[in-house]
């Protein structure tokens, strides 16, 4: 019964939703946004299940004194100041003070760490790419070239080499780039489809944990 | 010379601690970095908390709570009081914690999951396939259109069916299946290339954007 149960409710919500799609009634519609607002709040409790495990790891870190477990409460504080502030100055406590905190915080340690964070990744690409180039195979040298142009003709020094280069760049993002993105996406939607009807018809159980058995 | 604004200096200094991770991984680094899991942790929560939680559960169901029963009827004939289903639904996550009852986990996933492959399963096939295919032909069916568009049109369209054999697996990639799958990887090749170089020049203007930050606004040397 502790596998029957969720695998019937995923068979009954997984048929009636997708049947839902094709009746064009008012009653279907209420039903449609009923179901999405009930899922949003009931989604919205998983936040509580993805804290908890960040918590409980860095509760048993600084326990166990493990490797660089002081780090653990610079993460901790983190998270409680963060939220509490973000809690306490949003539309539910509404506190000024508590709102302009949680606006200074955002624009002068989160943001500037999310960016930084993001930036150091150019210098990890272009060991990457030399990586690749070293590789001299045809396909890497094609995934250069077009990456080259496609980066020359963003910026102004790729029109000042040849004025042609932003209309190749353009070529290579509109035809063979925009080919592939379409197979990939077409890749994606099969299979996303198959995998949809495998969940819905129990055929794929690896969600529920163990050998889903 | 140097910015006054306490702020200033806090997102200097930890941006600076980032960047040292370029030459290695060091105390500076992980405070940082430890920080940053933390704040968007937090982040994260109160996101949830204002934007999902408190327009979609916790201010209906405290008007429900509050209202006046003459005018709307009785509590149970409310919907919105309600939506105390989903938010207890939403509170077996919890029992992932209780070793005797994490079994009921599973209902709000089986939910979630039924719900998802169901709302999904005609948008996937609407958006995701029919809708591709459409563009596909229709760029290479453009006859109206004439020209190079029409030729370019053609060229993606076999793009599209090369990209696809490459994925088709239920066959031995042999013969014809083997040269359509061999040009699929060069188109995948040039996509791929393009994805790069759009990521790189994102990041390289993220990488701008943070030493114009230090340069301008902390040490301003730029004006």
């Amino acid at each position: 019964m502790k596998r029957q149960l969720p695998l019937m409710i995923v068979l009954v919500l997984g048929i009636a939703f997708t049947v839902q799609f094709f009746i064009p009634s008012r009653a279907s519609e209420v039903t449609y946004q009923t179901a999405l607002q009930w899922w949003l709040v009931m989604s919205s409790f998983a936040m509580v299940l993805a804290l908890g495990s960040l918590v409980n790891h860095h509760v048993l870190k600084i326990k166990r004194r493990k490797e660089h477990w002081a780090f653990s409460w610079v993460t901790l504080a983190g998270l409680l100041v963060m939220g509490a502030l973000g809690i306490m100055g949003g539309p539910s406590v509404g506190l000024r003070w508590a709102n302009a905190a949680y606006n200074q915080l955002f624009l002068f340690v989160q943001a500037p760490m999310d960016s930084a964070m993001f930036a150091i990744l150019a210098f990890y690409m272009a060991s990457a790419s030399y990586r690749a180039f070293r590789a001299r195979s045809k396909e890497a040298t094609v995934l250069l070239i077009a990456g080259f142009v496609v980066m020359l003709g963003i910026i102004p020094f790729g029109a000042m080499l040849w004025r042609r280069i932003p209309d190749i760049s353009e070529w290579i993002m509109m035809v063979p780039n925009m080919a592939s993105k379409r197979g990939i996406l077409l890749g994606i939607g099969l299979g996303s489809t198959a995998t949809a009807l495998k969940i819905i018809l129990g055929i794929e159980r690896s969600w529920l944990g163990g050998s889903g058995k | 010379m140097f910015s006054h604004d306490i702020w200033v200096w806090i997102a200097a200094v930890l941006t600076l601690a980032i960047f040292s991770f370029l030459y290695k991984e060091n105390p500076f680094y992980r405070f940082a970095e430890y920080l940053f899991v933390g704040m968007s942790a937090g982040y994260g929560l109160a996101r949830v908390w204002n934007n999902a939680l408190v327009p979609n559960f916790i201010n209906p169901f405290w008007a429900a709570l509050t209202a006046e029963r003459g005018a709307t009827g009785p509590l149970l004939a409310d919907p919105r009081f309600w939506l105390i289903v989903p938010a207890l639904l939403g509170l077996l996550y919890i029992c992932r914690f209780i070793p005797s009852l994490s079994h009921l986990i599973l209902v709000p996933i089986a939910i979630g999951l039924g719900l998802g492959s169901g709302m999904g399963l005609a948008a996937i096939i609407q958006t995701d396939i029919i809708k591709q295919m459409q563009s596909a032909i229709g760029d290479a069916s453009n006859v109206a259109a004439g020209g190079w568009p029409l030729v370019w049109g053609i060229v993606s369209l076999v793009g599209v069916l090369t990209t696809l054999s490459y994925f088709f697996f239920s066959r031995e990639h042999k013969g014809a299946l083997k040269y359509s799958a061999n040009i699929g990887i060069w188109f995948l090749m040039v996509g791929f290339g393009a994805s790069f170089g759009n990521t790189v020049m994102g990041r390289v203007s993220l990488l701008i954007g943070r030493v114009q930050f230090l340069l301008t606004d902390w040490i301003h040397v730029i004006r």
